[in-house]
């Protein structure tokens, strides 16, 4: 058994890491006061090759492997959740699903402008009035010749007013037998005519991340832009999301891990009753707990990301490291602000920001609560994992180079 | 044309930097490239872009500092050469002139060898005239941009009292500055190609040379001294008694 990181992981981790400082750091306090996306942030992630990170260079990918992608998440996250964000919803959500699902005339289509980063993409699937409770969907698409109908509306959608491509699902069988059948998934332009896309703001954290709407009315979408056959939405979608929570509890991570690095230079820096206040026992314990939280955390993803390169399913295993490491970053980021006292509840330091944004994630991609029934089902032997029409392959560093 | 960038493994520049028993420490903080250096491989990769050729990465060090050179060859280096040789532990700047200038003439038929201004670990930043020297070869100190044409090379230097440019005949010795350009990022193509390259190492026998013979000795190394401060707060009735207790002070103190 080998945990130690490869010279390609360690040499890709400080080019992300060297990125997110340098670019990054010195401007997200303007942005994320003023809500508004860093306008070079996109643009940048994509000529750096980061949004392609883990796909074959035939599909316009950089060749690296699962296990890059989610240390490549650690460093965005550590420096702004909006950046990991971008790595959960446009090569996770839509990239890595369309890896997984589509034909290869669609990763032709679809796949490779995205992991270039000339097109961007997004996952559309929650909507006001049903998030965790897929099945309640709303959004309908009728099937018209060779075309679908799309409408309804989708709501706290990541980069819905950047995206070119959103991956949606939507209800195609309202009379399915099973509410999981009623579910198919399209790649959809959102350039399309009836299609509208807005932001929305006031946003606890993640603020200079662009978190939107997206409205269909009468959206013509080609049937060949169908991801998968007619009723396999939820699947489609549920890979989706063991993609995308990779990501989180990648991301999350960097959280605890920034929050941590914070509070040790502040403890040793500042001084209470004679002593730096690292010599504090009850401060000591904030750290520690930090430090075992970041090593729980860190190993979780590592698990699901040599997982994924074996090609094999880790729905449980990634819903243990996303619930851990998102509830661990919530508490890493609310101990953070305890040691800096009240300089941690100003925006001076960055551990306020710390804490707002890692709130959202304990909520989305599957809250901790759903997160909770789905280990309980594994636990209990009322759940396990059959066999996918498309699974994700297994990382082949041949494969993927070519 | 070949251009040679030569490199240095350093402490990173967040490193707590101390003097122990005689020796420099750094505790556990990571070795990384010379952030100097990573200008002259970035200058080196523009003149490759602009006129062909390829790019070696040329470091002396233990096996560890393959690290660096890695660096050099995921930003887009062609090939990378390790000089490391027990005999090279206590190197000052002329022998590091002279295993370097070894090194260049056993590459063979170099055009341009580029420097960065200093090391971030000695700074004494001399080993690129030095090298020069021993090569034989005109030196363009502090270049901020290189222009290469027929058979020259015409840098502006960027000094304390302006900029000035001087040209001279290739084969030349360069060291660069900042304002060469942002150091690229190493690209994930890169990356995975220096991972698997595999670095030959040189030997002062492959070099045909003895170790050089220190000329500098270092006699001692010191830590900077503590300073030690107090902070006092001067508390009383009114401004004007604490003004009047704060001017004794600096008076009894001998501040002013």
């Amino acid at each position: 058994m080998d945990l130690s990181l490869s010279s390609e992981h360690q040499m890709a981790q400080k080019m992300v890491r060297d990125f997110a400082q340098k670019e990054i750091a010195p401007v997200i306090k303007e942005y994320d006061r003023k809500q508004e996306p860093i306008p070079f942030m996109l643009k940048r992630m994509g000529e750096l090759g980061i949004l392609g990170l883990p796909f074959p260079v035939r599909y316009g990918g950089q060749g690296m492997d699962y296990l890059a992608w989610g240390l490549a998440c650690e460093e965005l996250e550590a420096v702004d959740t909006h950046l990991r964000v971008v790595m959960s919803v446009h090569t996770g959500l839509c990239g890595m699903t369309l890896f997984q699902w589509g034909t290869e005339e669609q990763k032709q289509k679809f796949l490779v402008p995205l992991a270039k980063g000339e097109k961007i993409g997004c996952g559309a699937f929650t909507e006001p009035g049903m998030g965790s409770d897929v099945a309640a969907m709303r959004t309908s698409a009728k099937r018209d010749g060779d075309f679908y109908i799309l409408n309804g509306e989708k709501m706290w959608i990541s980069l819905a007013s950047k995206a070119d491509l959103a991956l949606v699902t939507v209800k195609t069988n309202p009379s399915a037998r099973k509410p999981s059948e009623a579910l198919s998934s399209f790649i959809v332009d959102l350039h399309s005519e009836g299609v509208k896309t807005g932001d929305l703001h006031g946003k606890l954290g993640v603020r200079a991340g662009s978190t939107g709407w997206i409205s269909f009315t009468d959206v013509k979408v080609p049937a060949a832009n169908r991801i998968g056959e007619e009723g396999e939405g939820f699947k489609i979608t549920m890979s989706g999301f063991d993609h995308g929570r990779y990501t989180v509890a990648s991301g999350a991570t960097g959280i605890i891990r920034a929050s941590l690095e914070a509070s040790v230079k502040y403890a040793k820096s500042r001084s209470t009753f004679g002593k730096p206040i690292a010599e504090h026992q009850l401060i000591q314990e904030k750290i520690a707990k930090m430090s075992q939280d970041y090593e729980i955390a860190r190993l979780l993803y590592y698990q699901v990301g040599w997982l994924k390169n074996q090609g094999r399913r880790c729905t449980r295993e990634t819903s243990f490291a996303k619930k851990f490491a998102t509830e661990a970053s919530f508490s890493a980021a609310n101990e953070a602000i305890q040691i800096h006292g009240a300089y941690g509840f100003s925006d001076e330091y960055d551990v306020e920001r710390y804490l707002r944004n890692s709130k959202g994630a304990v909520i989305y991609e599957g809250s901790s609560e759903i997160q909770t029934l789905i280990q309980a089902g594994y636990a209990l032997g009322e759940r396990s994992d059959k066999p996918l029409r498309c699974e994700l392959p297994a990382y082949d560093e041949k494969s993927w180079q070519s | 044309m070949k251009i040679i960038a030569c490199i240095k493994q350093v402490p990173d520049s967040e490193a707590k930097v101390k003097a122990e028993g005689g020796q420099v420490t750094w505790g556990d903080a990571p070795l990384v490239i010379n952030p100097f250096d990573e200008y002259a491989v970035e200058g080196a990769l523009q003149q490759k872009e602009a006129h062909g050729g390829t790019v070696t990465a040329l470091c002396i060090g233990p096996e560890s500092a393959r690290e660096a050179l890695k660096h050099a060859l995921a930003m887009g280096a062609d090939d990378a050469i390790l000089v490391s040789d027990p005999a090279l532990n206590e190197l000052d700047t002329v022998g590091a002139a002279r295993v370097l200038a070894a090194a260049i003439n056993k590459i063979g038929g170099v055009d341009m060898v580029v420097f960065g201004r200093q090391t971030l670990d000695n700074g004494a930043g001399i080993t690129p005239a030095q090298t020069a020297r021993v090569l034989g070869w005109p030196m363009l100190g502090l270049a901020g941009q290189i222009k290469v044409q027929d058979g020259s090379v015409q840098v502006e230097r960027v000094i304390e009292e302006g900029r000035q440019s001087v040209s001279a005949k290739l084969p030349a010795v360069l060291s660069v500055v900042q304002s060469i350009g942002e150091p690229r990022y190493p690209s994930f193509m890169g990356i995975r190609k220096a991972s698997k390259a595999v670095i030959p190492v040189w030997s002062l026998g492959d070099l045909g040379i003895s170790a050089p013979a220190p000329v500098v000795r270092r006699v001692e190394l010191m830590n900077p001294p503590v300073s030690d401060t107090a902070i006092e707060i001067i508390t009383g009735e009114s401004p004007d008694e604490i003004a009047d207790k704060l001017t004794d002070k600096i008076l009894a103190e001998k501040v002013l």
